[in-house]
């Protein structure tokens, strides 16, 4: 029993990783309705920046909520710059943008801060609750659940949320009740980047920083959020902790899974729930007269 | 009277191909104009051509401000309210959420709140539906949430798309009668683009006939009411 618990929650502790990573997956899709393929990587540079800036003497907080702000306007002026001009190009483009950008960002990490791996600081206490789990994975699960409730509060209550969903849905119709639709996808490109940073800086101490450190767990927090389905933030933090638990329980418990397939866990369960609920587990199924 | 809306030499094309080759009408302040014609007029063109949705060129001025170089949701801030072909409705939100939605361009919290019982007033099944998501709203709901968002903007000029498409005859009648209203009470002025020309004759003080991209016949609707060939094709007797 003692066993079950821990391994229980070493998965919400790497749930937590996903979870938060699945957040702004979900929240890129709500605004462009695309999956960013970059999200990982522009996650990962903002947690570089932070590094920088906690290197030259910025005190953590600060930093933290620097990298923050310079993340917001990096992904503001992505969207600006570069998806603007191909705004009516076919969703291959996109993604081979997306692609690009991916790459681009990896070799840029890897040649301004090297490739060496680095040690990114927790701004939590060290230690570990009842040794069955790091402080930092305690303080990370409620960042995490602080996100959701702050991103669940923006699309619910504000006009700028509601805006954005209406933008991201129907465009058109967005236009005619005096939306502009061009700066509400800039928005949401930057909310995501915010996002992605905060995933970056909580999962660099448990990981390590360095320019491939997103590579797996892109692939985890994609199959939270299509697990809990990609229309809902909750669902997303939900399938990542799911993902983490099932994911470590198989390892345990399943000889021939070991360490080695845990991957493979992952993205058997993606394929399981999306046969028996093709919207995810909490995604809204969308009903429509005809 | 004094024209509320001006065009003069209005072009639109999709591509390479003209749609709409030099439009002139006006539009009178609190009047209801109607544009009648075949399928492939242009009729939804013309709509789309003064809300910014397809290029054009040429004249529009609102008041003599010119429309032509702003964009959608800027014209949609001078205060035309345009209900789209199909309804446009956000489908995953809720009936209040969409009206919320209509008034987004405005910052007066509590007349948005009268505003919204006002279209209540007008439409109450719509407060039956009020938490329920558009999606799943009867043709003759969804139309008249479409109607009613528009109103959330306090337009002074409506277009209206095909309104009657798709909607059973009782439903068409309960619908019209509320925009006379609408046109009474409020003092909004309309554009309605209509198949069904007498339905759209009945509502209109004004009206153009629109052939293949150009107006053949303009009047009042009375006077083209009596037009022998406009009842030959359009009214049919």
């Amino acid at each position: 029993m003692d066993l079950f618990l821990q391994q229980v929650l070493t998965g919400l502790a790497n749930g937590a990783i996903y979870a938060c990573l699945a957040l702004a997956v979900v929240m890129i899709y709500q605004a462009i309705d695309h999956f960013n393929f970059a999200q990982g990587e522009m996650a990962m540079f903002s947690t570089y920046i932070c590094w920088s800036m906690i290197a030259a003497g910025v005190p953590y907080w600060l930093a933290f909520f620097l990298t923050i702000g310079i993340s917001f306007l990096g992904g503001v002026a992505i969207e600006r710059i570069i998806f603007k001009p191909i705004h009516k190009a076919p969703i291959l483009s996109h993604i081979v943008v997306f692609i690009g950008l991916l790459a681009i960002f990896n070799s840029l990490a890897g040649a301004i801060w090297d490739h060496t791996i680095k040690t990114f600081p927790s701004p939590f206490p060290g230690g570990s609750f009842h040794g069955l789990i790091g402080m930092h994975e305690v303080g990370m699960f409620f960042v995490t659940l602080i996100l959701l409730l702050a991103i669940f509060c923006f699309f619910r209550f504000t006009r700028i949320g509601m805006a954005m969903q209406a933008a991201a849905a129907n465009p058109e119709s967005a236009r005619l009740v005096g939306i502009r639709v061009g700066w509400m996808l800039a928005l949401g490109w930057g909310l995501a980047a915010g996002i992605g940073a905060v995933a970056g800086m909580m999962i660099a101490p448990i990981v390590f920083l360095d320019p491939n450190m997103m590579l797996g767990i892109l692939l985890y927090g994609f199959a939270a959020a299509v697990v809990g389905g990609i229309s809902s933030p909750a669902g997303a933090v939900a399938g990542g902790f799911l993902v983490g638990i099932i994911e470590n329980l198989a390892g345990t418990y399943i000889p021939s899974i070991g360490s080695e397939l845990k991957l493979t866990v992952a993205l058997i369960l993606i394929v399981t729930v999306l046969l028996f609920k093709p919207n995810g587990l909490f995604g809204k199924t969308i009903v429509t007269r005809v | 009277m004094s024209h509320l809306l001006e065009v003069k030499g209005l072009e639109a094309s999709y591509g390479n191909i003209n749609v709409l080759h030099g439009l002139d009408f006006n539009l009178e302040d609190g009047g209801v104009t109607t544009i009648l014609g075949a399928n492939g007029a242009g009729k939804t063109t013309t709509l789309r051509a003064i809300s910014g949705m397809v290029s054009r060129k040429g004249d529009i001025r609102l008041m003599d401000k010119q429309l032509v170089t702003l964009g959608t949701a800027d014209i949609t801030r001078q205060g035309i309210a345009h209900v789209p072909e199909g309804r446009g409705t956000f489908v995953r939100m809720s009936t209040e959420d969409n009206l919320k939605l209509g008034a987004y361009s405005r910052r007066d919290k509590a007349e948005i709140t009268q505003d919204i019982e006002k279209v209540f007033s007008y439409f109450p099944i719509l407060k039956q539906r009020r938490t329920q998501q558009a999606g799943t709203l009867s043709g003759g709901e969804a139309q008249m949430l479409a109607v009613g968002r528009a109103l959330m903007l306090r337009p002074r000029l409506l277009l209206l798309d095909e309104p009657s498409f798709g909607l059973a005859p009782l439903i068409v009648q309960e619908l019209f009668a509320i925009l006379k209203r609408i046109n009474v009470e409020e003092g909004v002025s309309m554009l309605l683009v209509e198949q069904n020309a007498s339905l759209a004759l009945e509502l209109a003080d004004h009206a153009y006939l629109l052939e293949t991209g150009n107006i053949v016949i303009s009047g009042t609707s009375d006077s083209i009411l009596e037009n022998e060939s406009v009842r030959r094709s359009y009214l049919g007797y």
